[in-house]
């Protein structure tokens, strides 16, 4: 204990000297403005402010590096609640409900509690990631590819419960999320699939550009094809802050989501990305009304929001002891790290302690910054919804076009996400959920990719997925996550099915 | 494909307005850069640590462009075809400059005819490693084990077409071993797993592994350099531990589209030596495990011939590996 009080006050040292704090204010505050833009997430924003940070000391450069990545995070949810565009896979779930909050004017609501919740998971994340982000290590060690492929299918089961209406339909878009993500390069053999032949295709399709589509671009359709609703939501904006009453009902989903969250951050390949469907699918299951979730729900906002955050930060934890990153915006922690001469591993902590729990201190005070420069802001986000549509939406697709090339700098990309956008309104007009796609198509990736490194190293035996403990129990608990989603239905006949 | 038009069109305009004298006031705008990986990865690293000096000596910035994509032949092919004037130069690499003919027949450039070589940058060793408790005390000893396991042994490799795939095609080919080959998506995870130990060995650049031998996770059984690394002075090079015909490097090098004017090549080539000549520079490719070029290999003639040798060493290795990417 005293050693770690010792180390927090190290890093609190080195975090709040004049220069660390200012370059952490100015990294959030970044960060946040340009990943407002819709399209821009925390890798093309990091990518491109990446320069700035050549002339600081590596210290300084990695708390400012950090702050954009949060303030980015943020400014990703901010474009979920208030134009129902996911900036990445974690703030899918974020549009369900918070946009709807937002259409019926509480969109400040849902973004004072996304930040008050983000900040709460955000200071026990850096808790948890500085009295035990060694031993934690360990747990990224467990999951192999065959327990991480049972962990992917228990996020498909929920995937099921996600859904709004009838589970059929959700299972339907689902596959469809599957098929798409087999598009590509094949992993082992290196030929094309599905690609028709066309090069933009080759590394299959983008997160970004199948989310941008099928939400953003595809939201623009549907809003253009009944302009009425859209100015009935500019009429209405309501309480810029939550109130008591949404305190009541936002803190235990902010905690029940912090668990959650901060749990799946530190599994390797990303496991960050299912702590908010997690946590949407223990509320909505837990509800006493589930009938409100997809409706704005204040607590499918405040659990996803908060499981986000949590993750997001304990994402750092394989990073900072064994030098491994999790997932694609920390691979890019490594390069920016590595450039500043310090090359993660596990000696950071031994070798560089100022830099370990400065930065460490640093997160936590990247969260408080996070909440000084967006409570302000929300009024001027909401504010946003007043501009006439007629100019707004010219706005959000050119910046949405921006953001989608800057990923990869390919024109392709763009074309792709308008095919998508069209998709999209396709799907809304026949009633299918966009949501339960995008989580297929995420899972579908990692779920081939380990299901066949499982295999490879099993030499094809599937035994392999039950004879590993922690496989076994994930593969359990998946199997009665759909049974309870299912069997209701099956009760109660397909009619309520369909409205469930 | 538009931007490459617009490159085209500005070019063009830039070519009436200035003709050859152009070259003698080069430059005179932002110089792009494209690195064909995605930012933070090992060439993404080097072009910024270089390119960041080279912006000093020019007076004007390299802006980085990565255009990931395909093994990074994607954003080799877009330098290839970018006007040959100077401001679109590129970070090529031994995947794209030496492999990529084996693996991708449908190729839309060649490594040795549609470049103008600049200069080489950096390479980064690669290292043979495996998991810590793998019974073998040596690299031979490892070999013989190998060789006798075939494809009871699992080696992992980042994807087909990385750097740990080709430079562990060529290790297995030269010894004769047909292991189990497991594919990940990228270095972290293989480490992951191989830490965790679920897979055998591998082959890879130093950079990723290096604070993982130092903190004995995995171990390393051969460099494949010439001489050993400062930064793991106990691990021997393949030469000492009985592989001396295994050398090889992910080397990164400087290239501007074929037809670029020789006064710009060789200004640039100027630029890209005095910042591998500068101590700062200097240091952080070092830190990062990188071998710098010396003496001739400094030249653009050299690059102009090492990269013919490499297309033609890396092309019966891969086949024989039996892979090619569609």
């Amino acid at each position: 204990m005293d050693s770690f009080l010792g180390n927090l006050e190290l890093g609190f040292t080195v975090a709040l000297s004049l220069q660390n704090v200012a370059l952490c204010f100015a990294g959030c505050l970044i960060g946040t403005l340009v990943g407002i833009l819709p399209g821009v997430g925390p890798i093309a924003t990091i990518a491109i402010l990446l320069p700035l940070t050549f002339q600081v000391d590596p210290t300084g450069a990695l708390i400012m590096l950090a702050g954009i990545y949060y303030g980015a995070q943020y400014g990703g949810s901010t474009t979920a609640i208030l134009v129902n565009i996911p900036g990445e896979a974690t703030s899918v779930v974020t549009t369900l409900d918070g946009h709807q909050m937002a259409r019926q004017g509480r969109a400040g609501i849902a973004l004072g509690i996304a930040a008050i919740g983000s900040f709460f998971a955000g200071t026990v994340a850096t808790l948890v990631i500085a009295a035990l982000g060694a031993p934690l290590t360990k747990l990224a060690l467990i999951f192999g590819p065959a327990e991480y492929f049972s962990l992917m299918v228990l996020g498909l089961a929920f995937a099921v419960v996600l859904a709004r209406g009838s589970i059929l339909k959700a299972g339907a878009v689902i596959f469809v999320g599957l098929l798409l993500s087999t598009v590509g390069t094949d992993l082992q053999t290196g030929d094309e699939r599905l690609t028709l032949g066309l090069i933009d295709l080759m590394d299959g399709i983008d997160f970004a550009v199948l989310a941008m589509g099928l939400f953003g671009f595809a939201e623009i359709l549907r809003n253009l094809d009944n302009p009425e609703t859209r100015d009935v939501v500019q009429a209405k904006i309501g309480r810029l802050l939550p109130g008591k009453e949404e305190f009541k009902q936002s803190y235990k989903p902010v905690l029940r989501g912090t668990i959650l969250g901060g749990i799946l951050g530190i599994l390797p390949g990303n496991g960050a990305v299912l702590g908010p469907f997690a946590s949407y699918t223990l509320e909505k299951k837990l509800a006493k009304d589930p009938s409100r979730f997809g409706k704005g729900a204040i607590e499918g906002v405040a659990g996803p929001e908060s499981a986000n955050n949590a993750g997001a930060q304990t994402a750092f934890i394989p990073l900072l002891t064994l030098g491994i990153p999790p997932n694609a915006v920390m691979a890019l922690m490594v390069g920016a790290m590595t450039i500043h001469g310090i090359i993660p591993g596990p000696q950071v902590m031994t070798k560089t302690p100022d830099l370990f729990w400065g930065m460490i201190a640093s997160m936590w005070l990247g969260n408080l910054m996070l909440l000084i420069i967006n409570l302000p802001l929300i009024g001027v986000w909401v504010r946003l919804l007043k501009v006439p549509y007629r100019l707004m939406f010219p706005a959000i697709l050119l910046f949405c076009c921006i953001g989608i090339y800057s990923i990869n700098n390919h024109a392709g990309d763009v074309l792709l996400t308008a095919f998508f956008g069209f998709a999209g309104y396709a799907f809304y007009k026949f009633g299918f959920e966009p949501a339960p796609l995008l989580l297929g198509f995420v899972l579908g990736k990692l779920m081939e990719e380990k299901l066949r490194q499982a295999l490879i190293l099993s030499r094809g035996d599937f035994a392999t997925f039950v004879t590993s403990p922690v496989s076994a129990g994930l593969l359990l608990v998946a199997f009665v996550v759909i049974v309870i989603a299912v069997l209701p239905s099956v009760r109660r006949g397909r009619e309520e099915a369909f409205q469930e | 494909m538009k931007r490459t038009f617009a490159a085209f069109a500005l070019a063009a305009a830039t070519v009436v307005a200035a003709s050859s004298a152009s070259a003698q006031n080069y430059p005179t705008r932002p110089i792009t850069m494209v690195v064909p990986f995605a930012a933070g990865g090992p060439t993404d690293v080097i072009a910024r640590i270089v390119g960041e000096h080279m912006s000093k000596t020019l007076g004007q910035q390299i802006v980085i462009e990565n255009v990931a994509g395909a093994g990074g032949t994607t954003g080799t092919t877009r330098a290839a075809h970018a006007a040959p004037d100077g401001y679109t130069i590129m970070m090529g690499h031994m995947g794209t400059h030496g492999a990529a003919p084996a693996l991708y027949p449908k190729l839309r450039y060649d490594p040795a005819k549609d470049f103008a070589p600049i200069g080489m940058a950096a390479g980064t060793p690669i290292l043979i490693v495996a998991r810590k408790d793998y019974p073998a005390k040596n690299l031979q000893e490892f070999v013989a084990r190998l060789k006798t396991e075939q494809d009871k042994a699992n080696e992992a490799h980042a994807g087909v077409g990385s750097v740990s795939f080709t430079t562990c095609t060529m290790f297995n080919v030269m010894n004769g071993i047909k292991p189990t080959r497991v594919p990940y998506t990228g270095t972290g995870p293989v480490i992951n797993d191989m830490i965790g130990g679920k897979v055998d060995y591998a082959c890879d650049q130093i950079v990723n592994l290096v604070t993982q031998i130092q903190g004995g996770n995995i171990k390393a059984y051969a460099i494949a350099t010439p001489e050993r690394s400062p930064a793991l002075p106990d691990v021997p090079t393949t030469k000492e531990a009985g592989l001396p015909n295994y050398q090889v490097s992910a080397w990164n090098a400087v290239f501007a589209p074929k037809g670029t004017p020789q006064a710009i090549v060789d200004k640039l080539n100027d630029a890209l030596v005095k910042a591998l000549d500068d101590a700062g520079t200097k240091k952080r490719l070092l830190d990062l495990g990188g071998v710098l070029p010396t003496g001739e290999e400094r030249t653009s003639a050299w690059l102009g011939q090492y990269v013919q040798q490499e297309v033609a060493r890396w092309t019966p290795i891969l086949k024989a590996g039996g892979i090619t990417a569609e």
